[in-house]
């Protein structure tokens, strides 16, 4: 165990940032460069953790209260280390995105840093006390850039999310408290890794009611069908950056969760319960992609989308093996950096137009030919193209989820025959959830950028400076991890080892 | 170190208080403040003394429990009483405009002076091991209570208040005499050590008429510490009260009440068919005022009426710690809570008073805009309200957190599912607050905000403590009984 691990650093980089803001100190620079420290400092992390040692590294521990077995306990392996790459790149982009607000700047960023650091504390505690902790530390932060900084209907979106998140997260709480009580007296801790050895080692009874809560309650926070609806209506609503960082990154923590301690704890009633999984992701993929397309409005549409797609993520999360949970960790990371370029993108048009209804745009590729360009890329990433990493993540995922669960087998006139079970009958249908997203993205795009230009939006000015910077970054690193997916499923062989 | 016995904590309190009454009568020029000041000091030195404490044989004073649980309620009545002086300098000016006098400051003496004997009264409580003592420490509280809710003379809502509740503290001191007489009849016995003797060979067939005394004794603790359905009086009484005084009712009271109540019910618990009739009845009776609070606090717009709906709910979590007794974390868990809901209620006095002074009144629409107005009184209130709310890294959220872990051991499912679905309406009511602070545009015509230098130091102190104890309980938790 290190002296003092670098994950702490990480942690604190945000949060000491945010003290220079509300003493004072220039509010953007200080953030841009916390979060580039924080960006560097990851990749360092990649580049001196050791394959093929001890899965969680950088350890270091704070008993905090040990009579219950809680400590703040810092550690990360791949997994975690592809989180948290995930978190520092999306801070980046959207601290350099962000547009200073004229009032109260220092909030604004403040607010920024907050998210970020709790979604970085989430991903590097092994803790689960301090897991769940850390990603309440975001919950008031986005309250207050929605309420304040927001547009349209804003007030009502802050209120929902809130109130959905709040009630979501004492739902897990009471899955993690319940995590607790079901292993034997005298051994509890929440330490991951203590609980992961006893379930190895067969100490724990049935959870069954236990996964019922952790589902529910990460449910609402990663918008599982039907627990979706406050999370279309808050990133419509919410500034740029704030969706950015709360549909990038902050969202994909209750799958992480879902992967790092369901599927390696409680395998047997993440099966028993797959049927009503399968049926809630469906709805995920085929209801939410529909309404998806009916959507008027890019804002709302990216919203819905962003819903949609957890629905591949808990269809790999599902079937539960190497192959699929493997996918699910890299649509993870997928998912979070191209929904990340297209709110930053809608953003930067809603600062340009003042509006993103479809019957008002088109033609937009006319006077911003780059910015069409690189929308056009986050798209085809958002659809899972083949050369981004989104394709690698669905392709591991479907492969994964058609052998998951037991062969069925029918039969026709006394022959026995070859059948459809209900994961192959789920990965049909997220096939088809793919053409579902090519159609409303390739829509929207051809909404957006191509038709008649209406003579108001002539004179646009093109994408430039940080901002194309930032968004032509989260696209470089997509495609690079597109065509070399080997770079980061390298890393997850660490996190496999406990997988079923 | 020269050791002192327990008692002599009570009776330093009591002299402190008779010396400040001396120095109100005897020295026309003082300004009143001095009194108050003269207090802090006097509890302040009490609270020092608390850590010299040396048990009491048994056998000498069994009506008197100098156990951990007794000194912690000791120091935590002290802290509340000091907090409150605080409080009540700085409402000071707002005492004098409804009480006639003939010079500035007459009759402000005895508004410093009651809540020391309140303080002392709080202390017998948390010791109280004898029915007789119980009763006769609740009375000096309550009714020091009744004349400090009524202070101010000149003011409607005030009397109104002091007359609702010596009406049905009146009323609750009745059901609890009622109730010991049916317990001491039953059992022969009024001291707490000696009933639990005694119900060892109880007969199985007058259990109907002792357990008529219990829920009698419940009936009025349940008016103490404000559990739905003897709530009603709680709102009227917060609002009207002046607000130091619903500060210290709000902590000090409900404090004393649930210490009454886990003392109380302990023998009776060791009877297995009376512990579960018993259990039962305060699942029904957590529930019950879960939801009320919390539901009821919804719709408020006065802020001070919030808290007293909040004070409500936060009972409710209480009452689900005191229904899981059965479970070891329970005890911690209660106490815990209490000493979280002292820091972040008074936290939110100490914010609300000088707010409201500067405004002209309590509503959360005179907290509009304060993020920009008084950042400092801003961030004070969000940490109150976001801990009051429980949000993690916040002593609210431990204190939940240990609640809902000992229910689940006792496996009040129902309960917890309740106490979940409460957590949620709670986070919308307060952070009403802090819409109002943040999101709304300050009026135009708000002027400054003045606070007081202690004012101030109190404050940093108690919302540094809030957010010290939530990030890193380990110290509080050691020397937790």
């Amino acid at each position: 165990m290190s002296m003092v691990s670098p994950l702490l650093f990480l942690i604190l980089v945000p949060l000491v940032a945010i003290a220079f803001i509300l003493v004072g100190s220039n509010a953007r620079m200080t953030a841009l460069i916390a979060s580039v420290v924080n960006l560097v400092f990851v990749l360092a992390l990649f580049a001196v953790y050791k394959q093929g040692e001890a899965p969680y590294q950088f350890l270091w521990s704070l008993p905090v209260i040990p009579s219950m077995g809680i400590a703040l306990t810092l550690g990360a392996d791949g997994l975690s280390l592809i989180m948290l790459l995930l978190a520092a790149l999306v801070t980046v982009a959207a601290v350099a995105v962000s547009r200073t607000p004229e009032k109260n700047a220092n909030w604004f960023y403040a607010s920024l840093l907050f998210i970020s650091a709790g979604g970085i504390g989430a991903f590097a505690s092994i803790d689960l006390f301090f897991f769940y902790m850390f990603h309440e530390l975001a919950l008031i932060p986005t309250f207050l850039l929605i309420g304040i900084w927001g547009s349209g209907d804003r007030q009502a979106a802050a209120w929902k999310a809130t109130i959905y998140l709040a009630l979501g997260s004492f739902v897990l709480l009471l899955g993690l408290i319940g995590l607790y009580l079901i292993q034997p007296e005298g051994m509890r801790t929440f330490d991951l890794r203590a609980i992961i050895g006893m379930a190895e080692a067969g100490f724990l009874p049935d959870g069954n009611w236990v996964y019922l809560l952790l589902l529910i309650g990460f449910g609402i926070l990663v918008s599982l069908f039907p627990f979706h609806t406050w999370a279309p209506q808050a990133y419509a609503s919410a500034p740029a950056p704030a969706a950015m960082l709360h549909a990038g990154v902050l969202k994909k923590f209750g799958l992480y969760g879902l992967i790092r301690i369901a599927a390696p704890i409680l395998p047997e009633s993440v099966a028993a319960f797959s049927n009503l999984l399968l049926v809630l992701l469906v709805g995920n993929i085929l209801y939410v992609g529909y309404v998806t397309i009916s959507q008027r409005k890019l804002d709302w549409m990216l919203g819905y989308s962003s819903v949609m797609h957890m629905g591949y993520i808990f269809l790999g999360f599902a079937a539960l093996n190497t192959l699929s949970l493997t996918g699910a960790s890299l649509m993870l990371f997928a998912h979070g950096l191209s929904i990340a370029a297209l709110f930053a993108l809608s953003g930067e048009l809603r600062e340009r137009t003042g509006t993103l209804d479809f019957a008002e745009l088109g033609g937009f590729a006319k006077p911003m030919p780059a910015f069409g360009l690189l929308f056009g890329f986050a798209a085809f990433a958002a659809i899972g193209l083949p050369g981004f990493v989104g394709f690698a993540g669905e392709l591991l995922v479907f492969f994964g989820s058609f052998i998951g669960g037991e062969p069925s087998m029918g039969s026709i006139n006394g022959k026995e025959i070859f059948a459809l079970n209900n994961f192959q009958i789920a990965t049909i249908c997220a096939v088809w959830g793919v053409v579902i997203s090519a159609v409303y993205m390739l829509r929207a795009y051809r909404r957006v950028f191509f038709g008649p230009l209406n003579d108001r939006w002539a004179g646009l000015p093109e994408i430039s400076g940080l901002t194309r910077g930032a968004i032509v970054t989260l696209i470089v690193v997509m495609l690079v991890t597109g065509f070399f997916p080997s770079l980061l499923i390298n890393f997850l062989q660490s996190a496999s080892q406990v997988w079923p | 170190m020269a050791m002192i016995s327990a008692l002599a904590l009570e009776i330093c309190v009591v002299c402190v208080g008779i010396f400040l009454l001396m120095a109100d009568a005897f020295y026309v020029h003082l300004d009143k403040r001095a009194l108050a000041y003269g207090g802090i000091f006097g509890l302040l030195v009490v609270f020092a003394m608390t850590f010299f404490i040396e048990p009491v044989p048994k056998e000498y004073l069994a009506f008197y429990a100098d156990d951990s649980l007794g000194i912690f309620f000791k120091r935590f009545a002290l802290l509340g009483t000091i907090l409150t002086l605080i409080l009540s300098i700085e409402y000071a000016p707002v005492v004098e405009r409804f009480i006639p006098g003939s010079k500035p400051g007459a009759g402000l003496g005895e508004f410093f002076v009651l809540p020391v004997f309140t303080c002392a009264g709080l202390m017998w409580m948390a010791s109280a091991a004898d029915f007789v003592m119980i009763f006769c420490a609740l009375e000096l509280v309550t009714i020091s209570f009744y004349i400090q809710v009524a202070y101010m003379r000149k003011n409607q809502a005030s009397l109104e208040a002091g007359t609702k509740y010596l009406i049905l503290g009146a009323l609750s001191t009745g059901f609890l005499v009622y109730g010991i007489t049916w317990i001491y009849g039953m059992t022969g016995q009024t001291g707490l050590q000696k009933i639990s003797g005694a119900l060892l060979f109880f007969p199985q067939a007058s259990q109907t008429a002792l357990l008529f005394g219990i829920g009698l004794v419940l009936v009025a603790l349940g008016f103490k510490v404000a559990a739905a359905p003897f709530q009603f009086w709680v709102p009227d009484v917060y609002q009207g009260a002046p607000t130091p005084v619903t500060a210290f009712l709000s902590v000090g009271s409900k404090a004393a009440g649930f210490v009454v109540l886990m003392r109380v019910i302990e023998p009776f618990l060791a009877v297995p068919v009376i512990n579960a009739k018993l259990v039962a009845a305060l699942q029904v009776l957590a529930g019950l005022t879960l939801i009320y609070g919390n539901l009821a606090a919804m719709p408020q717009t006065n802020l001070k009426r919030l808290l007293g709906y909040s004070s409500i709910a936060h009972a409710g979590y209480l009452l689900v710690g005191v229904a899981s007794v059965g479970s070891p974390s329970a005890g911690r868990a209660i106490v815990f809570y209490l000493l979280g809901y002292l820091l972040m209620t008074f936290l939110a006095f100490l914010v609300l008073i000088p707010v409201a002074k500067a405004a002209g009144g309590d509503d959360i629409a005179h907290f509009n805009g304060l993020g920009r107005r008084a950042p400092g009184l801003a961030l004070a209130m969000l940490i109150s309200m976001l801990s009051l709310a429980g949000l993690p890294f916040t002593v609210g959220f431990l204190g939940k957190f240990f609640i809902f872990e000992a229910a689940m051991r006792e496996q009040h499912y129902a309960l917890v599912a309740i106490g979940v679905v409460t957590v949620a309406c709670g986070f919308y009511y307060y952070l009403k607050v802090v819409r109002a602070m943040y999101w709304q545009p300050a009026p135009a015509d708000a002027g400054p905000i003045e606070v007081s230098a202690l004012t101030r130091f109190a404050a940093t102190f108690l919302a540094a403590l809030i957010l010290i104890i939530g990030i890193f309980p380990k110290p509080i938790l050691q020397i937790l009984p």
